[in-house]
């Protein structure tokens, strides 16, 4: 496996499947962030066969739980003085705004364009969200 | 500032409290007959409905206070393009409380996001409908004297019915509260009901699809209409629809006590016949939704109520 250094301090975002790296790239507006970005494309992975992997050096400040709307089953891994300090999969947020969109027909939604898409985390076991104005039901991959 | 915008947003302890409110209120009107002088109370309707505007108005009048309003979308500033937001935050100016019914469903949440005055929900789309909710349990309440230990007949239209879904939200909080389903096939409640509100709480129920065998079992009879348009043939409604039929003949295996209830309008599914038997309970089921909102104009406004 090609191998970028390690980091001194930073985030392993991990698990991310193959060819996703490039989303959540956009996603979460990396080019505008002044830091040392390395993305591995198709990393060999045992349990996923291929996978994406995204190294960010420096501190973070980004929510990354908000990842959970792409790839649920990404897992972060926080960086400081050479070691993992943590590892752990994705806390879904309880709360997202303007990440899911409703597509209930007969939602207020449907009709006023500038209103905030914003669902809440009804259940956390199986990952399923829902509108707060129609109670629409979204569940996370 | 406390809004009502689903059937669940007062505790069972809360809304313990306004049904007793709304009983006191149907013992001595003439106590309440000044609470509200001076307030206003906004009907901003942007579909017609005019049942529930009237209960709203009638509950308003009732108080001593006064009304005004819209009743449909194009007398609105809504057929100009103004979003519920901003409606909401002028209404806030002319009214100290508002009742708002729109075909979206959410649409008086987003006013109440934006409000200065308490907004209820009149009725949004299919979703919510909390103030028929509180107009059942009152009903009950006041005629059966508890909520709890009941068993409940819901019959007619289950799957699309959102009275009977928020009715069984409501009553599950309540123990020892079991249900008696009685619908078509095609009519049944939706799996999710039955899985996340029924079967989560552990509450007993059964489905049925013949009326007159359960009739002997029941405290509450509460009738849903069941519309020709929810069925794929004309066969299966003619075939079907008598079964989901109220009549005289049916009431003889019911109950002594046991009420029968209907959110109105009826249109056949409880026969005329039924009206002058002391167990029909849904004329007196729109008395208590008046008294219901009185009590809920009260609560939300905190107004002074005079002691006896
Ligand atoms: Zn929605």
């Amino acid at each position: 496996m090609l191998n970028i250094g390690g980091l001194h301090q930073g985030v392993v975002i991990d698990h991310i499947p193959a060819g996703g790296a490039m989303r959540i790239y956009d996603y979460l507006n990396l080019d505008a962030l002044d830091a040392e970005v390395a993305i591995i494309k198709n990393a060999s992975s045992k349990k996923m066969g291929r996978k994406d992997i995204i190294k960010i050096e420096g501190p973070i400040t980004i929510d990354l739980d908000t990842l959970a709307v792409l790839y649920r089953g990404i897992t972060i891994n926080i960086i400081e003085n050479d070691e993992i300090v943590e590892k752990r999969g994705l806390r879904l947020p309880e709360r997202v705004t303007n990440i899911i969109r409703c597509k209930n027909p007969r939602c207020i939604t449907s009709i006023e364009q500038e209103l905030p898409h914003v669902f809440k985390l009804a259940d956390e076991k199986t990952g399923v969200y829902r509108c707060i104005y129609c109670e629409e039901r979204f569940k996370m991959k | 500032m406390r809004h009502l915008i689903s059937p669940l947003d007062f505790s069972v302890e809360e809304t313990n409290e306004l049904l007793s409110l709304a009983e006191e209120i149907a013992a001595d009107r003439s106590r309440f007959s000044h609470v509200a002088e001076g307030k206003k109370l906004a009907t901003c309707f942007y579909e017609p409905s005019t049942r529930t505007r009237l209960s709203f108005e009638a509950a308003m009048l009732n108080l001593g206070g006064s009304v005004l309003g819209f009743s449909s979308a194009d007398s609105s500033s809504a057929a100009k393009g103004e979003s519920v937001a901003d409606t909401i935050r002028v209404i806030s100016c002319y009214a100290d409380i508002c009742a708002m019914r729109h075909p979206k469903e959410g649409a008086p949440l987003v006013a109440a996001m934006h409000a200065g005055i308490p907004v209820i929900n009149a009725g949004d789309g299919g979703h919510n409908h909390p103030t028929q909710t509180l107009t059942d349990l009152l009903t009950i309440k006041a005629l059966k004297g508890h909520l709890d230990n009941l068993t409940i007949g819901l019959c007619g239209d289950l799957k699309f019915g959102r009275t009977v879904h928020s009715l069984i939200n409501a009553t599950v909080r309540y123990p020892g509260v079991k249900f008696v389903l009685i619908s078509p096939e095609e009519l049944r409640l939706p799996g999710y009901i039955r899985k996340d509100v029924l079967d989560a709480n552990h509450i007993e129920y059964k489905e049925v699809d013949v009326l007159e065998e359960v009739m002997p079992e029941l405290d509450i009879l509460y009738m849903t209409r069941v519309q020709r348009e929810r069925f794929f043939n004309e066969e299966d409604y003619i075939r079907l629809k008598d079964s989901f039929i109220l009549d005289t003949k049916k009431m003889r295996y019911a109950r002594e006590d046991m009420l029968v209830l209907h959110p109105l309008p009826r249109v056949n599914e409880i026969s005329t016949e039924v009206d002058k038997d002391p167990r029909a309970a849904y004329f007196k089921q729109a008395q208590y939704g008046v008294y219901v909102r009185m009590a809920l104009i009260i609560k939300l406004l905190g107004l002074e109520v005079p002691t006896c």
